[in-house]
């Protein structure tokens, strides 16, 4: 059993804390003055929160706004936890206490060696079937692993920057196949999440299920194809605009050569493809190669505003079309490029950035469907011995891992809410704080958008009546059954949680306020009426436009 | 073909449309929008729309466009192929279509063995193949294309907003409407991206069964607080009238485009009306193993395209029904290394319904005259969109799409 929503050594983080007990009190009673209305002032309400300096305690309302943003769903106790530390401590703690391993064991069969292209090619067609079965089980069992450990883990900030490398170097299961590369580029976007972003791309570009998504494999002196060269410039360093198709020309003729064996499909480089006459990329001149324009890239200084830009709106805000914000995204691209691309550097300019912690901007970002799922299953401390059928259902809200819809990503933001994503969105709530079984959990994953080989994998795998199908479905069948969100153990929780504690003597009301705070990011579009309480209240929370949003 | 721009403001269509709108729009219609609140729409759609002056004037929404996206670039070389063209199988060597394979529709050219189902409708009268539709200074960027197509912008123009939902902003659509758009199969609403109410779904009955959890309200607050508010407000109200009618006889074809086209058509089986749908067909970005799987997405577009008409006359909306496909590009004239094809530039796309014209629009690729590598555009893409809210919906489209394109005489009305 994966026990959800206690990953933090709490004391050990109490015990460590050098902070005057005074200062924590403090930044309780703004939040519950906040609440009881007396402390209306915007600007009041922000000092008592702050602090005098960096470096007071946050207190509950800032440590969930970072848990939200940067980890997966805050939970009652990381709030608890983290709410004693100052910003600067709390960021400083997320980035030096950061993972680069998974702490899930991975399905047994990533290791094993792939099977080779070309016995797969004059197979029979039985056996060609049967590989395409396997793959397709392989891939629900991979994004079960990875949800599994984005909702047990004790790294948030790992999996959150996995995800975010995911949809920026994308690469799809539909198209690379072997599962087995797929687990390993998402090891190696873990590796390396909080890294060097110059030796992450360095490293994804030969990558296997890289070369083979964006068809480099196939990329030949005689036959150059410019998939590769396009998005590395147009996705993954540039943006539109900052190159012309000349470049992406000449730049796919550099990258010839870089290819994979066609028995391991571990990188290959072939030099007799590889096209050696003279290249001109972004005004260079040269006998490149794929490194050497990789190098061209990185020297342009677009490349960190693009890779700031992203990661501004991964974590602060939606958009940086105000002066302030261009100049501020400016002026972190310029520390990230000095860093020579330290990843750290840049989430640490970013999160200790005014502006991530600016009023305006909380509640301004679309949960994504692993947001909201992950987050609501961590949140409530609701325990998933099998995250699998979750998985389904991130794909049926659009976000089926491992599967991106096409190389640029997941649109996200807005694009994440439409009114078939909505209401399956709210089904899945609605279920679990009816107190329903989730038996139809994975029937969230029905109404899928734009995300056919999952549908059609599930119906494949569910036509017939035995054997894997029949599996599959019980499996289905036992997770909904087991998944319940205990109310009476996690409302004790929240009593016994410091914030609320304090204020034992405090109205009905302000309590309702902080469950209120706890559970949504922003203030309700639609207030629950006084006198709902428990569980119910729960749902009408969570059933509010407010809670799409983090 | 490229025909001068049809400059018919007629007054007196003008008004016969205008009289015909209010005939609809006189009819009370009572729908539930939300549990527990009943509105009674009744007289002018204007009226309902609760002050805002939505003029539906000129416009004709009771004719239906229904937009169906080829998702990653279908190259339409293979689709509708100029086997008569030597070059055609010289450049292709390894994917070219065999002549003896395909549905001749002239002396020189032939569709796919895998659009069979669409054989009835070219014989009849009620398909039109536009060949050659592009536009000046292509770009080759699947997202930068499509953003192109979804807003009708030129090449280096960047519009927010779909060219469909232009149209709705400059003429509304009726409130008494369920919805302006649906869309089905997709989690973007391309052209009809950036305003009007819009459903999206994937599964009409879910819809429907779900939609009592729609919580709209009036609160103010972030831009995607606003977003979420306005997602829930057009469920309340679609889920009011959309689908739920009666039961269709024609049978839908397997797979992800057979089911979207179910569900259209349960769609437009209920009460409820709109102005336009989007139906999307993936996978077209062919880089590599292109035959099979292009056969198999072709089959799929024949067969579903055939069952929609078979929906649509059961539901007497044929008539009444504009398909038309589109794609970001086509695809590079020379077949690749890796079996496919690479991004192109301009394609041959789709027209029917019942008052299609049907017929050879546009005119053959010219092998002979690539650039890059790239067909060379006869049919600027605005063209189709120009026609559309012209000769169909009845809108002044030069306002529309920032300027005046040459219209296609593809309909009969």
């Amino acid at each position: 059993m994966m026990q959800v929503g206690r990953q933090l050594p709490l004391g050990r983080i109490a015990n460590h804390l050098a902070v005057p007990l005074l200062a924590v009190g403090f930044a309780f009673i703004a939040l519950v003055a906040s609440a009881n209305g007396l402390a209306q002032s915007r600007a009041t309400g922000r000092m008592l929160a702050e602090g005098p300096s960096m470096a007071a305690p946050m207190g509950p309302a800032d440590a969930r706004h970072l848990l939200g943003r940067i980890g997966m769903g805050p939970t009652l106790g990381e709030v608890d936890a983290y709410a004693r530390l100052s910003r600067g401590e709390a960021v400083g703690r997320l980035l030096a206490e950061a993972r680069t391993a998974a702490g899930a064991a991975p399905p047994a069969w990533v290791n094993e060696p792939v099977t080779p292209q070309r016995s797969l090619r004059d197979a029979p067609v039985e056996q060609r079937r049967a590989f395409q079965q396997q793959e397709v089980s392989r891939g629900f069992e991979l994004r079960a692993w990875w949800l599994g450990e984005m909702l047990a883990t004790a790294s948030p900030l790992t999996e959150r920057m996995t995800l975010f490398w995911h949809n920026h170097f994308t690469s799809s299961q539909q198209k690379v196949r072997f599962t087995q590369l797929m687990y390993r580029q998402n090891q190696l976007l873990r590796e390396h999440a909080l890294g060097n972003f110059a030796t992450l791309l360095h490293a994804v570009s030969r990558d296997p299920a890289m070369v083979i998504y964006l068809d480099n494999a196939s990329n030949r002196r005689d036959k150059p194809n410019e998939n590769f060269a396009r998005e590395v410039m147009e996705l993954f360093t540039l943006g539109e605009g900052h190159y012309g198709e000349t470049d992406i020309r000449e730049a796919a003729r550099a990258f010839t050569g870089w290819s994979i064996d066609p028995e391991t499909a571990a990188f290959r480089w072939r030099p007799f493809i590889h096209d050696t006459g003279e290249k001109i990329v972004l005004g260079r001149r040269g006998n490149f190669d794929g490194d050497a324009v990789l190098d061209i890239l990185l020297e342009q200084p677009q490349a960190a505003q693009w890779i700031i830009g992203k990661l501004w709106r991964e974590f602060v805000a939606p958009d940086f079309d105000r002066v302030d914000d261009r100049a501020e995204v400016a002026r972190i691209a310029r520390v990230f490029r000095d860093s020579r691309y330290d990843i750290r550097v840049a989430l640490r300019e970013l999160l200790l950035s005014e502006a991530f912690w600016a009023d305006d901007n909380r509640a301004t970002l679309v949960k994504s469907p692993v947001d909201f799922v992950v987050g609501t299953l961590r949140q409530f401390d609701v325990r998933v011995s099998d995250a699998m059928p979750f998985a389904l259902v991130t794909a049926g809200l659009g976000q089926n891992l491992f599967s991106p819809p096409n190389v640029k990503g997941w649109p996200g933001g807005e694009a994440w809410i439409n009114s078939a994503t909505l209401l399956s969105r709210k089904q899945f709530v609605e279920r679990l704080f009816r107190g329903d079984e989730m038996r139809r959990a994975g029937a969230g994953a029905e109404p899928g958008m734009a995300d056919g080989e999952m549908r059609e994998g599930v119906r494949r795998e569910g036509a017939g009546q035995a054997g894997p199908a029949a599996q599959f479905r019980a499996r289905l069948r036992r997770v909904a059954d087991e998944t319940r969100f205990d109310g009476t153990t996690w409302f004790r929780r929240l009593e016994d949680s410091s914030p609320v504690a304090g204020m034992k003597n405090t109205t009905r009301v302000s309590q309702d306020l902080l469950l209120e705070r706890f559970v949504l990011a922003g203030a309700p579009a639609n207030a629950v009426p006084e006198g709902v309480v428990g569980r119910e209240r729960l749902r009408m929370l969570t059933l509010d436009p407010a809670y799409q949003l983090k | 073909m490229n025909r001068a721009p049809h400059n018919r403001n007629d007054l007196s269509a003008r008004r016969e449309f205008l009289r015909r709108a209010m005939a609809m729009s006189a009819v009370p219609v009572m729908g539930s929008i939300a549990p527990g609140l009943s509105v009674l729409y009744t007289g002018g759609a204007a009226a309902a729309a609760g002050g805002t002056e939505a003029t539906t004037s000129g416009a004709d929404y009771g004719r239906l466009l229904i937009l169906v996206e080829l998702k990653g670039g279908n190259d339409g070389l293979n689709t509708l192929v100029p086997f008569a063209d030597p070059a055609y199988a010289s450049l292709r060597p390894r994917i070219a279509q065999r002549r003896e394979d395909l549905l001749h529709i002239s002396e020189r050219e032939g569709l796919h063995p895998s659009l069979a189902a669409l054989q009835p409708l070219w014989q009849g009268g009620e398909l039109a193949l536009i060949r050659g539709v592009g536009y000046p200074r292509p770009n080759l960027s699947h997202f930068r294309s499509i953003e192109i197509w979804d807003t009708a912008s030129a090449s280096e123009e960047y519009l927010a907003q779909g060219w469909v939902a232009r149209a709705f902003a400059a003429h509304a659509v009726p409130r008494a409407f369920a919805a302006d758009g649906v869309v089905i199969g997709s989690g973007e609403a391309g052209p009809l991206s950036g305003g009007g109410r819009v459903v999206t779904l994937a599964s009409t009955e879910q819809f429907l069964r779900q939609a009592r959890l729609a919580t709209p309200g009036r609160a103010r607050g972030s831009r995607a607080l606003e977003h979420v508010l306005k997602v829930e407000g057009d469920i309340a109200q679609a889920a009011a009238t959309l689908g739920g009618g009666e039961f269709l006889k024609t049978q839908m074809p397997e797979g992800p485009f057979g089911n979207a086209v179910r569900n259209a058509a349960q769609v437009l089986a209920g009460r409820g009306n709109v102005a336009a749908m989007r139906l999307t067909l993936n996978g077209f970005d062919t880089h590599q193993n292109q035959p099979g799987i292009h056969a198999n997405l072709l089959k799929q577009l024949g067969d579903g395209l055939s069952a929609l008409k078979g929906a649509l006359v059961e539901l007497g909306r044929w008539d009444s029904t504009l398909v038309l496909t589109y794609s970001e590009f086509g695809r590079r004239v020379q077949e690749n290394g890796s079996n496919g094809t690479d991004h192109g530039t301009a394609n041959v796309h789709f027209a029917l319904g019942g008052k299609v014209r049907g017929g050879l629009y546009g005119e053959a690729p010219r092998l002979d005259r690539l650039e890059d590598g790239n067909l060379v555009h006869v049919v600027d893409f605005r063209s189709l969109c120009a026609t559309a809210l012209q000769r169909w919906w009845r809108i002044e489209p030069a306002s529309v799409l920032g300027g005046r394109f040459a219209q296609l005489d593809l309909l009969k009305v």
